[in-house]
């Protein structure tokens, strides 16, 4: 390890902690406000720290430079002006969208991380595995998100839409997703098993979300928040990244317990909602006395 | 190789633990920024587009760059400011906005 490659540990440590204070001081009103700067310094560090690195350690393409600003710009001006311009009452939705392009973002990271190397030699299982979870659990969040800012906009029915067989479709696709993740593996590289893995999480997002009811939205979108800090964290392991790796680790185990959170305090248990199909507050049968 | 990957997972468990206990019994009311100030911390992953950056070189690698850039830049910094906006009414004084900020946490 080199001085350089010392120091930019030492700053990511820094960017980490700063992360962790933020969200500690976010759990009371008074000081969430400085709390979520605090956060915000932290993600300045992290990124001008992984700039600087990249440009010194491996330079890259002017084209891939010029990609990243272009991207960059877009999507800062589509995020800062839908933030500035949200109505307050729309705030769950506009959330839930900026976690279905975090999903997103995670799962293109992972993709490259597949794609790049080339077809020679082939990809170690300690890149492909965290690269197949994450283009799973980042595509699933992508469209899941999605779906359910849909439902808290009143674009989709807030009802849940379920139709026969849901369920064993749900099955079908999940094994598909599964078994071309596992042939993604094996195959050291296969793009194509990938794109499979992707198409069908993006259709298991759907399926996932559509049969909740909206009133249990805000709590689905609080656990595919936490499935994009996984997703998140697995992309720090296919590109060596711990950065990536801790902040997307906090974010899963808080998003999780914050989901158990919100789900109590609505008097709801999460395994019946994500098992879906309920409906919107219809009790759960098994605590009924029926006879 | 296996001593990098050993040294992540160790990170990434106690990041895991980390984040458990740091949000353990919060308000209600807190609820939706919480989760919206987790979501923006999650941005990070605009780290790994810049590290893609570097690393493409191929015409799929630059699209994949464009992508990950655009979709990471609009959660991070669109996370960041609605945060900011939701906890804007936590902070003011005493004012009726009592009623506003329940509705926004709900």
């Amino acid at each position: 390890m080199t001085g350089f490659e010392f120091l930019v540990g030492v700053l990511y440590l820094a960017s980490a902690s700063l992360f962790v204070v933020g969200l500690h001081q976010m759990r009371a009103p008074s000081t969430a406000r400085t709390g979520n700067l605090i956060s915000a310094g932290g993600m300045v560090i992290a990124v001008v720290t992984t700039i600087v690195f990249s440009l010194v350690s491996s330079g890259g393409h002017w084209i891939a430079w010029a990609a990243l600003i272009g991207g960059a710009l877009l999507g800062g001006v589509f995020g800062v002006r839908q933030a500035r311009t949200v109505k307050m009452t729309d705030v769950p939705q506009l959330v839930s969208v900026f976690n279905a392009v975090g999903g997103g973002g995670a799962a293109a990271v992972a993709f490259a991380a597949f794609v790049l190397p080339g077809d020679a030699g082939g990809i170690e299982l300690t890149i492909s595995i965290p690269v197949v979870l994450d283009v799973l659990i980042g595509s699933i969040t992508f469209s899941g998100s999605l779906i359910a800012a849909g439902k808290l906009q009143g674009i989709i029915s807030g009802k849940p839409i379920t139709f026969p067989g849901a369920r064993a479709v749900n099955i079908l696709v999940a094994i598909v997703a599964l078994c071309a993740g596992v042939m993604a593996v094996i195959l050291r590289g296969n793009t194509l098993m990938l794109v499979v893995v992707l198409v069908a999480a993006l259709i298991l997002g759907v399926l996932m979300v559509l049969p909740i009811g909206g009133a249990d939205a805000p709590v689905i979108v609080s656990l595919l928040n936490a499935f994009t800090g996984l997703a998140v964290a697995m992309a720090g392991f296919a590109i060596n990244n711990q950065a990536l790796i801790i902040a997307g680790a906090l974010v899963g185990a808080a998003g999780t317990i914050l989901t158990l959170q919100m789900a109590k305090a609505m008097n709801r248990s999460v395994v019946s909602i994500i098992l879906g199909g309920f409906g919107t507050g219809e009790p759960v049968s098994s605590s009924g006395p029926s006879g | 190789m296996m001593q990098t990957l050993f040294g992540n997972l160790a990170i990434f468990v106690l990041a895991l633990l980390v984040g458990v206990e740091v949000i353990s019994k919060i308000p209600s009311t807190l609820h939706t920024p919480m989760m919206s100030g987790s979501n923006a911390i999650h941005g990070v992953v605009i780290a790994g587009a810049v590290i893609t950056a570097s690393l493409a070189s191929t015409p799929a690698g630059y699209i994949l760059t464009f992508i990950a850039a655009t979709l990471a830049a609009a959660n991070v910094f669109g996370g960041y400011v609605v945060t900011d906006r939701i906890l804007k009414m936590f902070t003011k004084p005493k004012q009726s906005s009592m009623s506003t900020t329940a509705g926004a946490a709900s």
